[in-house]
């Protein structure tokens, strides 16, 4: 059996522009039969987190974070251009009217295509997060050493 | 050029045909011709780099106005 070429992504960014750049890559490097893994930490976190319910912490610092931080993939924003909510909002509205998928469809598809998606345990630990604040496509969490062994095994190896 | 099976990628942008392409092509048989249609003029260079990195044919393509035709040939021995 052919072995497949591996894909691998930090995906370090919480924004919606970002993450919609580290899923259609996901995505189309699994189109193109390669196994995708993406890693996420830190605000890449906010992207994998699930929309409903409250976000647990221990302590004042993590549940002001918690609630400051929120995440969950319909509360991205666009990294420039913001403007209190309102280029975010246009900017979705311009996708639509493109007919394109939004980020939450995204995600779906990318699960349906393979694609792994890790969240990492350092930065999980330092947030108070568990995997019950991830959505059911999330698998187990990760760290730095099993990231760079995906990585060096991988043809590519992108930080977004 | 004749085409076996027919993908309306119209109105999608990247990476939507080619994630189609490559769902559409797992269903047909080795040897098959997919017509791909689609208004995204960055087709003209990704279909050709998929057909690159997964070992299937790209045929050619012809254009009509705004629409571009591609024509991908499904690799593997025909049974």
């Amino acid at each position: 059996m052919e072995e497949k070429e591996k894909m691998t992504l930090v995906v370090f960014s919480g924004e919606l522009d970002k993450a919609l750049a580290a899923f259609i890559l996901a995505i189309t490097g699994a189109s193109m039969g390669m196994e995708v893994s993406m890693f996420f930490t830190f605000w890449g976190l906010n992207i994998i987190k699930k929309n409903e319910g409250r976000i647990k912490g221990e302590g004042l610092m993590r549940k002001m974070l918690g609630v400051m931080n929120r995440g969950g993939s319909k509360r991205l924003k666009l990294s420039k251009l913001n403007m209190f909510g309102l280029g975010t909002w246009m900017m979705k509205r311009l996708m639509k009217e493109s007919n394109y998928p939004t980020i939450e469809q995204f995600i779906t598809m990318a699960h349906q295509m393979g694609v792994r998606l890790i969240p990492c345990s350092t930065t999980c630990g330092i947030m108070g997060l568990e995997r019950e604040a991830f959505r059911s496509e999330v698998e187990d969490l990760a760290g730095a050493a099993y990231f760079l062994n995906e990585a060096r095994q991988s043809k590519v190896s992108l930080f977004i | 050029m004749k085409a076996d099976e027919k993908l309306d990628c119209v109105g999608l942008y990247c990476p939507m045909p080619i994630v189609k392409t490559a769902e559409k092509i797992k269903q047909m048989k080795p040897g098959q011709v997919l017509e791909v249609a689609a208004d995204d003029r960055g087709i003209k260079q990704d279909m050709p780099a998929w057909c690159q990195t997964t070992g299937h044919e790209c045929l050619g393509i012809e254009e009509e106005g705004e629409e571009i035709k591609v024509y991908v040939k499904k690799k593997g021995e025909q049974k």
